[in-house]
């Protein structure tokens, strides 16, 4: 399987997630330059952690408009998928891609530590290698990761079953705890957490891997 | 602003065989500052040993280089950012990070790791407490700004408050890269018509005389100094690194140089000294953010995020495109010359003709008068140690105190996982970066000690050495190679300057004794607020290879291990009590000397513990430090699994578990034979203390004569009291 990784000016966990899916994963990766118009063809695409653009205006606004996000959107909509990882999730909100928004830390303080994230549904192509309730330990690493959304997206969010991760202790005030959520089509998901921190065993976690695995497996699903 | 003295103007004169004009003495200034100069610290530092098989590049680039084999090589240094950081905190410490990785990257070596040593005043402080909290907010949130956006994990250091840091606050930042030998660059001006280029950020006002600044005492017009602070843009960092290292790959580039203090005019003159060449610019090419700024400014100006480069002419296209793509101004704003001179011309009028070499290697070398007794603060006789009344209580006063709490609080706003490579971040005894292409990690140790070197410059910073080499030990690392940050006061007073010989000579014996040559570094002066200087703080960034594997760490892992301390229990006598942090927070006061070092007995201990540690006998390695004992084994105790221990001892109980003196490192082990063996090899004591077990720290006397129990505590209390005093001492509850 074939993935991407888009390389923003400023994002700074490109290199770590290349590094997670072809080294721990073993699976071909490439760099995709923000202003390049097209995906290629791979199979995923990670929009990685970092500051996009310096962070100026609020994280992730400057990204949304850069080519490549056009390209982005469109593969989504193919159902291509999408994975967001801390800044990635950031920009995917911004963009549309997902509901809601992501706040300053509530204590305005940027927290980075291991957190234990309690996998909600394997319904998704990004846990369907989980267990139901699973626990996994992931650092998290932002200064903006409150997640935050009106009542009525929360509860549309519940019902259709599309909060992926919840903290078991929330370290930025998130709204119910959200950790990650995927979209409508269930193809595109945004995480706080760092999943390819935790894919090493050096690292003292491999948590993580089940993140990229899901992906992995249901993409051979589909192509099989 | 410290301008230039009159025997200086006069060598000025002798050089340009005319007067100056006003920029050329702007542009003597800054360069013959202490800061740019170390003219006041250059004599003694050639003292300190500089070479070994591994030194690849050492003192006088941007970054000492050391070889790591297979091909590969890390660059490293320290530096402080004191003076700014007292008058803007954030943007000081910030900027700080990004001189410091600059420096790094500016070699070739792309930045992997960042260890700060920062010191304030006491969060307590009746008078200044609020100001020290609020610094100390200001630094970390500077440093987490900076290094966080750039991309780089800050994975250690150490955080300190004494009250002689109430006035003039340390910050000393150390940064550490990784490339491969065919990789790295020099800040060399080489080709005769070759184009130099002007890369990254505008130039502003912001900074002019900052390294002048930084070259004297404050006062109460320090205050008024705020616009000399200038202003970072992490992001804009993270850029320059990126062209950086994709423009050296292209081959077009010849040399290249950041411009840190003294912005232009440093860079020019000393890549232009370097080669032996001369530098010809013309200032209205240079991209500047404000009008009407004279040559004067543009070229003093401290501006961050700037680099000067030399490209091979013709090839300048290639470097264009790089910083092109990267959305950078690059742009051609002079070029290399044969006469050997800094010639700087505003709209093709020279406003400043300098020979280089004069300027950048000529600056006045002073060998200011030292030959008295260095200042101590403390009186050399031992006062009344009074029996204590409860040691439990004095232990937990001591993991609540502010040198030796958890510094979680802090830590955790610095991003630590960032590239993947950290297999020990901030919490251990030295920090572990992998390097991903080699099989070999590198540990660092970043350590600084003030008590001890108020008490005796010159064995304080043999300790300092000490301290550094044995807790990359404690981690399996086999230190090799050092960088220093030396912050002391008004060097012009001959007490504080016969601290800074001391201390240097002190370094240097160490240093050789231990292999570990000075590959670079920083001195900052002039620390004195007020005409009270700092106390002398030498701070050693250490930096050790090992094979990469999962690291050792300090807490005790599984009940029913044996307890064991590698070099025995060491001895004290009331005098070496004096600079303990028992001392400090117990008695609240400080005498005599510092712990006595055998240097000869402590290398063997380092030897004996990575040997423990290669064969894999040890389940957990703490270096016991500051606190003594006791406190190493409350820290071993922090993830749940506590120990019952009998000391074996006639020493009073406040020397025996509170004492400092080194050599020595906890450990548990399933196979204590194994490790009596290699210290018995090592010539080295070793002593089983006891056992591990659950839920408590037990600490008693097991000699017989004064048997009792000593220090019993629950796990959970000993944790919840070190973790959370930080977060107190910074969130005080109001009076009344």
């Amino acid at each position: 399987m074939r993935f991407g990784v888009v390389v923003f000016p400023g994002s700074n966990c490109d290199h770590d997630a290349w590094y997670a899916v072809s080294h721990n994963l073993g699976h071909p990766t490439e760099f995709i330059w923000h202003d390049s118009t097209s995906l290629g063809n791979v199979d995923a695409v990670i929009l990685p952690g970092g500051f996009s653009y310096g962070d100026y205006l609020r994280c992730g606004a400057i990204a949304k408009f850069s080519p490549v996000m056009a390209a982005v959107k469109k593969f989504a909509q193919e159902g291509g998928l999408v994975l967001g990882i801390c800044n990635g999730f950031q920009i995917l909100v911004e963009s549309g891609l997902l509901p809601g928004a992501l706040l300053r830390n509530r204590n305005l303080r940027f927290v980075c530590r291991p957190v234990t994230i309690r996998v909600e549904t394997t319904n998704t192509p990004f846990t369907c290698a989980a267990t139901k309730g699973q626990l996994i330990k992931v650092p998290v690493a932002h200064g903006e990761g409150c997640y935050f959304a009106d009542q009525r997206t929360l509860d549309a969010l519940e019902a259709e079953d599309r909060v992926v991760m919840r903290y078991l202790d929330n370290p930025n005030g998130s709204l119910r705890d959200i950790a990650g959520i995927c979209s409508e089509r269930r193809n595109v998901m945004g995480m706080m957490p760092h999943p390819e921190r935790a894919s090493d065993p050096l690292l003292g976690s491999t948590d993580g891997r089940v993140v990229l695995e899901s992906m992995v497996r249901s993409l051979v699903a589909a192509h099989a | 602003m410290s301008d230039l003295a009159p025997s200086e103007l006069e060598k000025v004169r002798k050089i340009l065989g005319r007067e100056p004009n006003q920029t050329e003495t702007g542009i003597f200034t800054v360069m013959w500052s202490e800061h740019c100069s170390y003219k006041s610290s250059r004599l003694h530092l050639k003292k300190l040993p500089t070479r070994s098989d591994r030194v690849l590049v050492g003192p006088g680039e941007n970054a000492g280089i050391i070889d790591i084999g297979q091909g590969y090589a890390i660059a490293f240094k320290i530096e402080s950012h004191n003076h700014p950081s007292f008058i803007e905190p954030f943007q000081g410490a910030a900027t700080g990070v990004g001189g410091i990785l600059r420096d790094i990257f500016t070699m070739g070596a792309r930045p992997i790791a960042v260890l700060d040593a920062i010191r304030f005043g006491p969060l307590d402080d009746p008078e200044y407490g609020d100001r020290n909290r609020r610094i100390l907010e200001g630094v970390v949130e500077g440093i987490a700004h900076y290094g966080n956006c750039f991309g780089v994990p800050t994975i250690g250091g150490e955080t300190v408050f004494e009250r002689c840091y109430n006035g003039n606050p340390l910050v000393n930042v150390f940064a550490l890269g990784v490339f491969r030998h065919d990789e790295i660059f020099f800040g060399r001006a080489t080709g005769l018509g070759n184009p130099v280029i002007y890369v990254g950020a505008k130039t502003g006002r912001d900074g002019i005389h900052g390294a002048s600044m930084a070259s004297a005492e404050f006062t109460e017009e320090s205050k008024q100094k705020r616009p000399n602070v200038q202003v970072g843009d992490p992001f804009m960092e993270k850029l320059l690194l990126e062209a950086c290292i994709e423009a050296m790959h292209t081959g077009a580039v010849v040399g290249i140089q950041d411009m840190g203090a003294a912005g232009l005019t440093c860079s020019t003159c000393e890549m232009g000294s370097r080669a032996e060449t001369g530098v010809e610019i013309d200032l209205a090419r240079v991209p500047q953010r404000e009008s009407g700024m004279t040559p004067y400014e543009i070229m003093l100006s401290e501006s961050q995020e700037r680099m000067l480069l030399v490209a091979e002419k013709g090839r300048e296209e290639e470097v264009f495109a790089v910083f092109r793509k990267w959305g950078l101004d690059a742009v051609t704003i002079g070029e290399v010359t044969g006469d050997g001179k800094l010639r700087v011309k505003d709209h093709g009028v020279v406003v400043a003709e300098i020979p280089n070499r004069e300027l950048a290697d000529e600056a006045p070398l002073y060998d200011r008068p030292h030959g008295i007794a260095p200042y101590r603060p403390a009186p050399m006789e031992v006062p009344d140690i009074p029996r204590s009344r409860d040691l439990n209580s004095d232990l937990l006063e001591l993991l609540a105190s502010g040198d030796l709490c958890s510094k979680r609080w802090i830590w955790q706003q610095y991003d630590q996982s960032v590239r993947t490579n950290t297999l020990q971040g901030p919490g251990g005894d030295a920090a572990i970066v992998r390097i991903k292409e080699t099989g070999t990690s590198v540990a660092m140790s970043v350590d600084g000690n003030g008590r001890y070197c108020a008490l005796s410059p010159r064995e304080g910073a043999r300790l300092l050495v000490a301290e550094c080499c044995r807790n990359l030990s404690a981690v399996g690392a086999l230190p090799v190679a050092a960088t220093n940050n030396l912050n002391f006061g008004n060097p012009e007073r001959p007490e504080i300057m016969a601290q800074l010989v001391e201390a240097i000579e002190g370094i240097s014996e160490a240093c050789k004794h231990f292999e570990t040559p000075i590959t670079g570094g920083n001195v900052s002066l002039y620390n004195e607020t007020l005409g009270e200087a700092i106390w002398p703080t030498p701070v050693m960034g250490i930096v050790g290879l090992l094979k990469t594997a999962p690291p050792v760490t300090i807490s005790f892992k599984e009940e029913g291990r044996t307890v064991m301390l590698l070099g025995g229990l060491g001895t004290v006598d009331a005098t070496r009590f004096g600079g303990t942090q028992y001392a400090k927070v117990v008695l609240d006061t400080m005498w005599g000397l510092p712990p006595a070092l055998d240097m000869d007995y402590e290398k063997r201990v380092h030897t004996s513990i990575r040997e423990v540690i290669a064969q894999g006998l040890a389940e957990s390695s703490h270096d016991v430090g500051d606190g003594g004992l006791a406190v190493a084994l409350a820290e071993a105790c922090a993830e749940s699994i506590g120990a019952s221990i009998a000391l074996e001892t006639g020493m009073r109980p406040e020397f025996a578990l509170f004492h400092e003196g080194p050599s020595r490192i906890l450990l548990s082990t399933s196979a204590p034979e194994a490790i009596e063996k290699i210290a018995r090899e090592n010539n080295v004591e070793c002593l089983r203390l006891g056992v591990t077990m659950k839920e408590r720290l037990q600490i008693g006397n097991g000699s017989g004569t004064s048997s009792g129990m000593w220090i019993d505590c629950r796990v959970d209390r000993l944790r919840e009291v070190w973790e959370n005093a930080l977060e107190s001492l910074l969130n005080p509850v109001p009076v009344g």
